[in-house]
């Protein structure tokens, strides 16, 4: 496989994409949201379950979509479990800054753990889109807008 | 890989010289991400060969003025070159006058000018307009717009699982209330043609008239508008290897006589006052503004090429590919076709198990190969087949059983990546 392409596609990428962690739905869920991808139909909703103390007791996902896009979704459930509402967004954050190119060219991965597999992304302007739209969806969520999110 | 040997190379090749086209077409050249570009996203685009191309370049260098008002030379050359042009459309489609073909941006625009000019005159509350269920979305939303306007109801022909249309739910459906029959004539997304002489002959028994969608029909498909005996038709010039932002709506002089102007401006009026104005004659009341010049020009060109190569060669060509492509396509392991009507122009959808379209998209991307992924706006089909999208490879003129072999291979390699 092409290096470019070997960067996309990681193992641990297509791990996830053929067996999605947290891939169900939570039926007490304090916080949801659907996002959606006109371009492609790429859907996914999120659930989440907050308490009291803003700590995200439980989230998980449903949707249909690219391998991209569903490991993006399954390797965010399974990191922002047990996080406070503050360290998801900033994650969110960090996340976000790293496949839209805003970290450079030789960015710090460290603070982004297992995200940074996504970092082959940034070649791919095409597909950006399908890493980010579970992350935005999951913004929506934790301000429990619950209206529907749509990249383009 | 696999080369198909010349002993089975099928009897049309030896009449129909591949190599010698694609020497028309200089993107076929490009390299992409270090490998020959094997372009199979003809259904969204084709590509222009040298000689539409040359032909811009000759109107922009050498006649560019504005059309119809000027007495300068120029200016009447140009007016003679788009007329011209319009005169090979009418030929090419077999259409009774040149007064019935209408310049346009493309298919989409040809349909909503029917819908708003048409559908407002003649669509009451409680009419009811045919579609199908496999148009594009615009043969769809056009017709939304002006049901919603007019209270009409839009309703639709279903498909069974070879996406073909169920010609008796037609007959059932059609009715004294029905209004208008809009139908796609080949599928951009499924390759299915349509028994189009059949509905028309249907809608018309009910008095009804009908429009054909023929955006993908149209470089696959000899086109006889009269024979057809269509009230409307519709395509775009890039898909018939000519230029984007030019495209035909040919109609009726009966109906397009009878139907108010679709926008106004200049050009399309005999007089102006400010107490009233007098549309000016077919087809100019149509083509308000000063139109896309150059891109009939282009067109023009490209319907010459196409007829120089014979459009019939094309097709029985293209078949061929798509018989190939079928074949070998179906061999791989968990992939299925979407759109398996004995009847097709060549287009194959497909999915595979266990992998998006969109994947399968970027990895054939880096062999070169340029495909389409995703609804292929049809979205209604891609519901109707319960799957969020297809990846779709389709074929034009210069396209070879090579290139099918590169796709064959590509797709091999993205089975071994998510096996």
């Amino acid at each position: 496989m092409e290096q470019e392409l070997r960067e996309l596609y990681q193992q641990v990428i297509l791990d996830h994409n053929k067996a999605p962690r947290n891939f169900r739905k939570i039926e007490d869920a304090s916080n949801f949201a659907e996002g959606y991808n006109p371009l492609c139909g790429d859907n996914v909703t999120v659930y989440m379950k907050i308490d009291e103390n803003n700590v995200i007791q439980d989230i998980s996902f449903q949707g249909s979509g690219c391998a991209i896009s569903k490991a993006s979704a399954s390797l965010m459930t399974s990191m922002l479990k047990g996080k406070t509402v503050e360290e998801a967004e900033k994650l969110f954050n960090n996340f976000h800054d790293l496949v839209t190119d805003k970290l450079g060219d030789k960015p710090n991965l460290n603070n982004l753990g297992k995200l940074a597999v996504f970092a082959g992304v940034r070649e791919f302007p095409a597909r950006v889109k399908c890493a980010s739209l579970a992350w935005h969806t999951m913004l929506s969520a934790l301000h429990n807008k619950n209206e529907k999110v749509v990249t383009e | 890989m696999s080369i198909r040997s010349d002993a089975a190379l099928p009897s049309v090749n030896t009449v129909y010289n591949v190599n010698r086209i694609r020497e028309d077409f200089p993107i076929l050249k490009q390299i992409v991400h270090g490998k020959p570009l094997v372009y199979l996203d003809n259904a969204a685009t084709t590509q222009k060969p040298l000689q539409v191309l040359k032909e811009l370049e000759k109107y922009y260098y050498t006649m560019n003025a504005n059309i119809h008002r000027g007495v300068h030379a120029l200016s009447q050359e140009a007016t003679e070159a788009y007329e011209s042009a319009r005169i090979k459309i009418k030929k090419f489609i077999n259409a009774l006058g040149k007064n019935e073909i209408i310049f346009t941006r493309g298919t989409t625009e040809s349909i909503n000018l029917v819908a708003q000019s048409y559908g407002r005159r003649y669509f009451n509350e409680g009419d009811e307009i045919i579609i199908s269920h496999m148009e594009h979305h615009s043969n769809i939303v056009p017709w939304q717009l002006i049901c919603e306007e007019k209270k009409a109801k839009l309703r639709v022909i279903p498909i069974d699982d070879s996406g073909e249309l169920i010609f008796e739910e037609f007959e059932k459906m059609i009715n004294e209330r029905t209004k208008f029959v809009s139908v796609v004539y080949a599928s951009n997304s499924l390759g299915t043609v349509n028994p189009v002489k059949k509905i028309i002959e249907v809608a018309h028994s009910f008095n009804v008239p009908v429009l054909l969608d023929a955006a993908q029909a149209v470089n696959h498909l000899t086109i006889d508008v009269q024979e057809l005996d269509c009230d409307f038709l519709a395509f775009s010039g890039h898909k018939l290897y000519g230029p984007t932002g030019i495209g035909i709506l040919y109609g009726k002089v009966n109906h397009l006589d009878s139907m108010p102007p679709y926008q106004g401006g200049g050009d399309m009026i005999s007089k102006v006052t400010f107490e009233k104005t007098l549309y000016n004659e077919l087809p100019y009341k149509f083509e308000a503004g000063t139109p896309n010049i150059a891109g009939a020009i282009g067109l023009g060109a490209a319907i010459d090429y196409v007829e120089k190569t014979g459009l019939d060669k094309i097709a029985r060509y293209e078949n061929e590919l798509l018989e190939y492509a079928t074949e070998k396509i179906s061999e791989l392991k968990g992939l299925r076709i979407i759109g398996t009507s004995k009847n097709k122009i060549s287009v194959l959808s497909f999915v595979l198990e266990n992998v998006h379209p969109h994947d399968v998209g970027t990895f054939l991307d880096f062999e070169g190969v340029a495909i389409r992924t995703g609804h292929h706006c049809t979205q209604p089909i891609m519901d109707r087949y319960g799957i969020p999208a297809t990846s779709r490879a389709s074929f034009g003129m210069y396209n070879t059983f090579e290139e099918v072999d590169v796709l064959i291979k590509g797709l091999k390699k993205i089975l071994e990546v998510f096996g």
